[in-house]
């Protein structure tokens, strides 16, 4: 679709660490069968229950990351629970985005009155504190994958509803939209061929930027214990597992999960903030 | 002009928008009359042009002819018919009748739309034609601009400011529309593609036999493509005439001050003179009466209390008091 | 010395975004501005007028730099000069009114505050005295009751009054130079041709030299006492107005004249074909060349020199260097 040579100049500057962790965590969500030694959910025969990293004394190679309190490989449920971030993260994104594209498109172009029910709406909807709305809906709708990333969607659409409609506001008046009024175009084939085509820009940005938000927020989640029930390897709820435990020493079963979703997280955030930078002037060159 | 129908009519046409936001319900809405009674007729094969500055009004009046407004009070006729009372394929017919071209090329084209794409929207909005047909429709449309027909595959952002206006002149005659409303459309372009474009449209006006309403600040510009000419003030026409006519005799005080602002490139002619002082009020409260008065040099009393009809004069329209009363031109 | 500005060869260019060749937005410009006189710089997007400006003024953009030339003002050489330098030429002696009235103005600051800030800064004038001065001057652009609007802000005032109190601005410090750049683009018609009366007016009471652009070749035919037509970075033809407008000998000077409506004229526009250059890709030898109807085979491989056609006519083409 897009005029030869364009790709390599947007491929241009990608910055390469945040590229790099990012490509690797969906490579590693991807192919955790292949990559993981273990089973995530048993304990691996031949080594101790809270067995530490294999650089420390008392660790072997067998776990290389240690084990947790069950004896189950720190390192594959590491691997595992990937899947489960990426999932939960690019899948929350993405409800979240497509009911705030569609609010904000709604608020935007039809104005009037559905424009102040929706706008009532979302001052409303963000007057809730998100992580306690989050908790009530996930006790709600109970365990399980499929609801948490339920809950996510209704939780964060709010941001991109108010951006959306900011930027269909303006792209209303451009002259080519207000050409395909005259030409008589319906209004939903004005919306789809000229409204959304021009807001991608800015809701690829805001999701890049909410994949970082909604992979904590999944943590927190597990960690509370109303996020991915057990015995599935999350992030989150590792690190809830393992709490007791950091006073006694254990560090790794606290520590490694922890510092995935660091990393993961200001992968997303710096990736979203290169593609802000990007998209803007970009346009701009045209 | 001869007696057959217009093209397009609007008969006293008003337009009037709300001003301000949240009121009390026993404070009188305030109103600005961005169109305050307007008279204009199109017909087949023929460009009026209208002028005027800021706040006249020539922008609201495409948006109604447009129909992206409503008119508060009057009507606008195509062919004879209220464009505002047809619907289905009536109404169909009518978009396809009349189309646009605005002054900014650059925001005019959609840019993630390919050239063929964007010319042949509104062919395609208007339903039953094969995509066979769409494709040779664009590519005549691209000859007849002077582009090359396989450009169809390209974006907006290859092309320069002349070449976007071309396009978008192509899109508007693809549907071999009979009147073709352009906002300004050489303003925003170099002044050495302006005439380019400008033979452009005459050509197609001979060929094709559309109609043109060619809106403009530019009075030069504006006189040299129409027949006929309305200057427009503040909501009303104040003066109307073929633009033979008009540029021999202007007569409303405001078009002799359009004209005499109007610097010819010639430094032999007279220095600039200055006709009116102070700027175009606001619509919102527009002076009582003649709506020019207190800019004008030939102010009487009756022009505060009194707003002139567009009445004719000696082969064209002209609103002011000086000439219902005596029909001599005063002398400036 | 009766000659202000002295412009020899400048050559400012741009870096282009991507890395690749500067490109030369001014390329081996030339011309002189007497004290008191009016020069038109004439030329459409591209054309390199507003760098020319800019570089005068030493305001230009990160991305560009002077490569080459000399600018010498009141005697002395503006190339070279540090930051601080030319600040304190620019306020002083040359000031600028840009296009738009709205981008010049601090929304911030009453009428008052911003025409007294040059005199304050550059001339130490306070007190009474800098009032007087700051009424003197909102009269002398015709506004009226200055005293009530001199305390207001640029968001009370219409375009056209907000765009003569830059004027009042750029008078405020008693330059010697005022640069106006495409000054009155956005005022309506009317507005404009009062403006331009009240800049012909203060020109002639205090013997400021004007240095004017615009691609509009009406307003130079009325306000300048010489013009400058500028293509893709060079100036093609200079001279006096009246010789100019009645004989131009550069293609594009007369391609151009011929190219715009005249009021009360019927006669088919000369459209010229093509359109303006890129900068970055630049036609070998008169980058007009492509364009031009008596283009000559030398055009396309040499860029011809300047010509002087008459005394101060100055034109660069091959037809009048055969």
């Amino acid at each position: 679709m897009r005029a030869p040579g364009r790709a390599r100049k947007l491929l241009k500057d990608v910055p390469i660490l945040p590229g790099v962790i990012l490509l690797a965590l969906i490579l590693t969500a991807i192919f955790a069968d292949v990559i993981a030694p273990y089973d995530p959910t048993v304990p691996v025969a031949g080594a101790k229950v809270f067995q530490p990293p294999f650089w420390m004394n008392g660790g072997s190679l067998i776990a290389p990351f240690g084990t947790d309190f069950q004896g189950r490989d720190v390192l594959s449920r590491l691997i595992y629970g990937a899947r489960v971030s990426l999932l939960v993260g690019i899948t929350g994104t993405l409800v979240a985005g497509g009911i705030g594209l569609t609010l904000g498109i709604l608020a935007g172009y039809l104005g009037g009155w559905v424009d102040h029910a929706v706008m009532r709406l979302t001052d409303a909807w963000l007057a809730l504190p998100f992580l306690m709305f989050a908790i009530f809906l996930a006790a709600l709708l109970g365990a399980g994958v499929s609801n948490i990333i339920i809950v996510f969607g209704l939780v964060y659409w709010t941001r991109y509803a108010r951006v959306i409609r900011g930027e269909v506001l303006t792209l209303r008046e451009r002259e080519f939209v207000r050409l395909a009024q005259v030409a008589g175009v319906s209004t939903p084939k004005i919306v789809m061929r000229h409204i959304v085509p021009n807001v991608m820009n800015t809701w690829m940005v805001l999701a890049s930027l909410t994949v970082g938000v909604v992979i904590v927020t999944e943590a927190s989640l597990s960690f509370l214990g109303v996020g991915v029930p057990p015995p599935t390897p999350a992030w989150g709820s590792m690190l809830a597992d393992a709490r007791s435990t950091l006073m006694v020493g254990y560090w790794w079963l606290t520590v490694l999960p922890g510092l995935c979703i660091s990393a993961v997280v200001l992968a997303a955030n710096l990736f979203g903030d290169w593609l802000r930078v990007r998209l803007d002037p970009q346009r701009r060159d045209l | 002009m001869s007696g057959a129908t217009p093209l397009l009519e609007l008969r006293d046409v008003k337009k009037y928008f709300p001003a301000g936001g949240a009121r009390m319900p026993w404070v009188a809405p305030r109103w600005v009359k961005a169109v305050d009674g307007v008279n204009l007729s199109i017909h087949a094969g023929e460009t009026v042009g209208l002028v005027g500055e800021s706040g006249c009004g020539k922008t609201t009046t495409t948006r109604l002819i447009l129909r992206l407004e409503r008119p508060t009070q009057g009507q606008v006729l195509f062919e004879g018919r209220d464009v505002f009372a047809l619907k289905g394929r009536d109404l169909q017919r009518y978009r396809q009748s009349v189309q646009a071209v605005f002054q900014d090329p650059y925001s005019s084209l959609n840019p993630r739309m390919r050239i063929g794409d964007i010319i042949g929207e509104p062919l395609e909005a208007q339903g039953g034609l094969s995509r066979q047909t769409i494709k040779a429709k664009v590519g005549d449309a691209l000859s007849l601009v002077g582009l090359r027909p396989a450009n169809a595959t390209r974006f907006p952002h290859e092309f320069s400011g002349g070449q976007r206006q071309r396009i978008a002149i192509a899109r508007a005659i693809a549907t071999s529309a009979r009147l073709i409303v352009l906002d300004e459309p050489v303003s925003a372009l170099d002044v050495s593609i302006r005439a380019q474009i400008m033979t452009l449209l005459e050509d197609l006006q001979r060929q094709l036999g559309v109609s043109f309403l060619f809106i403009g600040h530019d009075l030069a510009t504006v006189i040299h493509i129409s027949q006929r000419i309305a200057v427009m003030y503040l909501g009303n026409i104040v003066e109307e005439a073929s633009a033979d006519v008009l540029s021999a005799t202007p007569m409303h005080p405001y078009t002799r001050a359009l004209f005499a602002a109007a610097l010819p490139p010639d430094p032999f002619e007279a220095p600039i003179t200055a006709m009116v002082e102070g700027g175009v009020p606001t619509a919102l409260a527009p002076p009582s009466g003649c709506h020019f008065h207190p800019r004008c040099p030939y102010a009487m009393a009756r022009c505060s209390t009194e707003a002139p009809e567009l009445l004719p004069v000696d082969g064209r329209a002209i609103a002011c008091h000086l000439y219902s009363e005596c029909l001599s031109v005063p002398s400036s | 010395m009766s000659t202000l500005l002295h412009v020899t060869d400048l050559r400012t260019t741009y870096v282009t975004h991507g890395g690749g060749r500067p490109v030369a937005a001014v390329d081996g410009v030339s011309f002189d501005l007497e004290r008191g006189e009016c020069l038109g710089l004439v030329g459409e997007s591209g054309s390199g007028k507003t760098t020319t400006c800019l570089s005068i003024v030493g305001l230009l953009p990160a991305a560009a730099r002077i490569d080459g030339g000399s600018i010498e003002f009141d005697g002395q050489q503006l190339v070279g000069r540090s930051a601080e330098e030319l600040s304190e030429i620019r306020g002083r002696q040359i000031a600028m009114i840009l296009q738009d009235p709205m981008a010049s103005l601090n929304p911030l600051l009453t009428i008052y505050d911003q025409v007294a800030e040059p005199a304050y800064y550059h001339r130490g004038a306070r007190g009474t005295g800098l009032r007087r001065h700051v009424l003197d001057l909102l009269r002398a652009v015709r506004i009226p009751s200055p005293e009530v609007r001199m305390a207001e802000y640029p968001h009370q005032m219409s375009g056209g009054m907000r765009q003569r109190v830059v004027g009042a601005i750029a008078l405020s410090a008693g330059p010697q130079l005022i640069i106006a750049d495409e000054p009155t683009t956005n005022l309506d018609v009317t507005i404009q041709a009062q403006y331009l009366n009240l800049l012909k007016d203060l020109q002639r009471r205090t013997g400021v030299s004007l240095l004017f652009v615009t691609h509009n070749l009406g307003i130079v035919a009325h306000m300048c006492d010489r013009v400058a037509v500028m293509y893709a970075g060079q100036i093609v033809e200079q001279g006096p107005v009246r010789d100019l407008f009645q004989t131009p000998r550069h293609p594009y000077t007369q391609a151009l004249l011929r190219s715009i409506p005249k009021l009360g004229s019927r006669e088919p526009l000369y459209a010229i074909p093509g359109q303006p250059p890129d900068l970055a890709e630049l036609p070998g030898g008169c980058a007009f060349h492509p364009r031009c109807p008596r283009a000559l085979e030398t055009c396309a491989s040499e860029a011809p020199p300047e010509t002087a056609i008459a005394a101060r006519h100055l034109a660069r083409c091959w037809l009048l260097n055969p």
